[in-house]
């Protein structure tokens, strides 16, 4: 069981959260809810997810002592959860697998998603078609064209990918049209929401299906070194990777680090850094740290990972800053592209964009403690699709 | 009520306790009702390309036989809205319309013409002026009514007292997925009107109305506590208009209008003609002329019983 920590209300985590929606999603988000409490303790349902999990997915994922890595940051050994070996790349398909599972449970007859880096578009374009319902996935422009190979894997996939070229043509337009498309067709039509984000229940819908990385990574760590590590690390975009991770380690004394989009720059619009550059808001449905103008308008975000270039976070991730539980730090651009190099040439593992932020200040942390401390890296993304675009800004950094 | 899933169940606050309002916008009902016709409600996107323009349209509407205003404030993330108005909101925030402005611009309307105003709003621009400001300077603007797109009732206790209390009636949608726990705790934190969202989706010109309507107005009837009815998404055509106004007490007509001044724009024509030809011909829709089923103009001006009027 995850730490639950909606104490005052469900759906909050102190002050943020919640279920700011337009009145003709509140009945289906109700109806959602309900629907996960009764069948994630259904057995067969439980049973039916853990066998796509293991069979399909490729659960559990293993962890691996990065040797090479650790030598090269001179500190404390790096560990990493190997999210990157799941099936279609990343961390995603927890989430996917098991929502597109609660929608066909839930009779309905199609899903769409979002996708930024295109990972969970990825995700839950193969669950669709392993369980088989029609998929349709919204994703920006501009992200279209920097994960160009995901756009032909979806497809393959037997998703409609539609395009989205409205405000920033990123993630954040993404979810915007995949809720008016579900606003539409509510009838039919589960939203499967990739991130720990969004209206009660998302938030804690899409932590309890990626905590399966938290549990796996505590009893393999335990295993590998006798006791919790000193340091859990990971990116945060919404923030479903690291909830997940986090989740194993909320009552325990492992620092908790989520690493955020410094971009290019500290101005409004060079990056995507919510907890050093943002303020309370409403946006997608949740009350979050938000990267706004003066005038509550949503400012516009920077990031080289597409799958961090959001500028909200997931309402857990707010609360866990707020009390100090979890540090939220800020790794730009040049750094996570220097990690991704890294990491490829030390291990043999090429990190997705957003995991080489996650290792890039994993490195950092590590070289300012003691060989004998221990660092617990989740490696939530493997870096193929990310090629052309490294490719695209190295030559643009030399130009 | 049964409690909303997620939500402990807090006390909504009472029709009892509702401080007086401007009283514009049931005036406006009520006239709308001794002339035996739906109140004429058009919407547009404050700063739709800039502040001057939504000020005159706002005289234009007037003149053709509109009833209230809805002041769209722009927001970049319009979830609820379909292209129509995103392009609207864009071309809002493109001229730099912030809610100081647009409240601006609604003293100017309130001292130009004697429409009811309802500002129309997502909540994060409120959030950030800081809701008892918002009442405060919308009140003293002129504005009568508040109502915030994706503010539902669970959420509502701890910004809907702000707004009563600046003087502002507040209004909650229902929509046909809305059971009647959730009509009725809309009604409650409802005055003014009730705002009844005609089809499950987002805002946008259909040519035709959705099959369920008759049945959301008359689940919603059944919760709204006497306030007026007023229909909206989707309405687009004079047709359209006339079978809603035999429904309910309120006609909200928005991406239609919206559409119109864009095209006359786009093509070097009239924006004020092309708004003022569209608005006239829903206005005069508006008549009560005939029941659901009859032939529409079977028998114009046949008086017919008012409905929620006589309960207020």
């Amino acid at each position: 069981m995850p730490v639950s920590r909606e104490k005052k209300r469900p759906g909050y985590f102190g002050e943020y959260g919640g279920r700011f929606a337009p009145e003709t999603l509140m009945a289906p988000l109700e109806e959602l809810g309900r629907a996960w409490s009764r069948f994630r303790r259904d057995p067969r349902f439980r049973a039916e997810l853990d066998s796509l999990l293991r069979d399909y997915a490729g659960r559990p994922t293993p962890i691996t002592v990065a040797e090479n890595l650790t030598r090269q940051a001179g500190g404390a050994r790096i560990v990493l959860k190997r999210e990157d070996l799941l099936h279609t790349g990343a961390h995603k398909l927890n989430n996917s697998l098991g929502q597109v599972l609660l929608a066909k449970a839930m009779r309905k007859s199609r899903v769409v998603a979002e996708t930024g880096a295109g990972q969970h578009g990825v995700a839950t374009a193969a669950a669709a078609a392993k369980i088989g319902l029609p998929c349709v996935v919204y994703m920006g422009v501009v992200d279209m064209e920097r994960q160009a190979p995901n756009v032909s894997r979806m497809k393959l996939l037997g998703a409609e990918v539609v395009g989205v070229d409205s405000g920033s043509r990123t993630l954040k337009d993404a979810i915007n049209e995949a809720m008016r498309d579900w606003t539409e067709n509510v009838r039919t039509t589960h939203y499967v929401l990739g991130s720990a984000l969004g209206p009660h229940p998302y938030p804690t819908l899409v932590r309890e299906l990626q905590s399966v990385i938290g549990k796996e990574a505590r009893s393999q760590f335990r295993k590998l070194a006798g006791r919790d590590p000193h340091a859990a690390v990971a990116c945060v975009g919404g923030g479903s990777n690291a909830i997940g991770l986090f989740s194993a380690y909320l009552s325990g004394s492992t620092k908790l680090f989520g690493v955020e989009a410094g971009g290019r720059g500290t101005g409004p619009g060079d990056h995507a850094a919510r907890f050093s550059g943002g303020s309370v808001g409403v946006l997608h449905g949740t009350r979050t740290m938000l990267l706004q103008d003066a005038g509550g308008q949503v400012l516009p975000t920077h990031s080289v990972s597409a799958g961090l270039d959001y500028p909200a976070v997931g309402p857990e991730h707010a609360e866990l800053a707020r009390s100090g539980r979890a540090a939220y730090v800020r790794v730009d651009d040049a750094d996570a592209l220097r990690a991704f190099a890294a990491l490829s040439r030390t291990e043999g593992i090429i990190p997705a964009l957003e995991s080489a932020h996650a290792v890039a200040f994993a490195c950092q942390l590590a070289s300012e403690m003691p060989r004998s401390a221990s660092i617990l890296v989740n490696l939530s993304g493997r870096g193929d699709k990310d090629l052309a675009e490294v490719e695209r800004v190295l030559r643009g950094t030399q130009a | 009520m049964k409690a909303h899933a997620g939500v402990k169940p807090r006390p909504f606050p009472r029709a009892s306790a509702r401080p007086a309002s401007s009283g514009r916008i049931a005036a406006a009902f009520a006239r709308a009702a001794s002339e035996n016709r739906a109140a004429f409600i058009p919407y547009l996107t404050a700063g739709d390309p800039d502040l001057e323009t939504t000020a005159v349209l706002a005289r234009v509407l007037e003149e053709s036989g509109s009833d209230i205003l809805e002041l769209g404030v722009p927001f970049s993330d319009p979830i609820a809205d379909g292209p129509v108005i995103q392009r609207a909101a864009s071309r809002g925030l493109a001229s730099e319309t912030t809610l100081e402005k647009v409240l601006e611009t609604a003293a100017r309307i309130r001292r130009e013409t004697s429409l009811a105003l309802v500002l129309f709003t997502y909540l994060n621009p409120l959030l950030r002026f800081g809701f008892e400001r918002a009442a405060r300077e919308a009140s003293a603007a002129g504005v009568d009514g508040v109502l915030v797109t994706d503010l539902p009732p669970e959420e509502a206790p701890a910004y809907q007292p702000l707004l009563r209390a600046g003087g502002l009636d507040t209004i909650f949608l229902v929509s046909p997925t809305s059971p009647s726990a959730r009509m009725a705790a809309a009604g409650r934190l409802s005055s003014g009107f009730l705002y009844v969202v005609s089809r499950s989706g987002i805002t946008g010109a259909r040519t035709a109305l959705a099959p369920e309507l008759e049945q959301t107005v008359r689940r919603a009837r059944r919760q709204a506590s006497g306030l007026p009815l007023a229909v909206g998404f989707g309405i687009s055509t004079p047709e359209a208009a006339r079978q809603t106004a035999l429904l309910a007490e309120g006609v909200v007509v928005g991406s239609a209008l919206v559409r119109v001044a864009e095209q006359a724009r786009a093509a070097g024509k009239s924006v004020s003609r092309a708004v003022g030809e569209l608005s006239a011909s829903l206005a005069r829709a508006c008549a009560k002329t005939g029941s659901p089923g009859e032939k529409r103009g079977a028998t114009p001006g046949t008086p017919r019983p008012r409905r929620s009027m006589e309960r207020r």
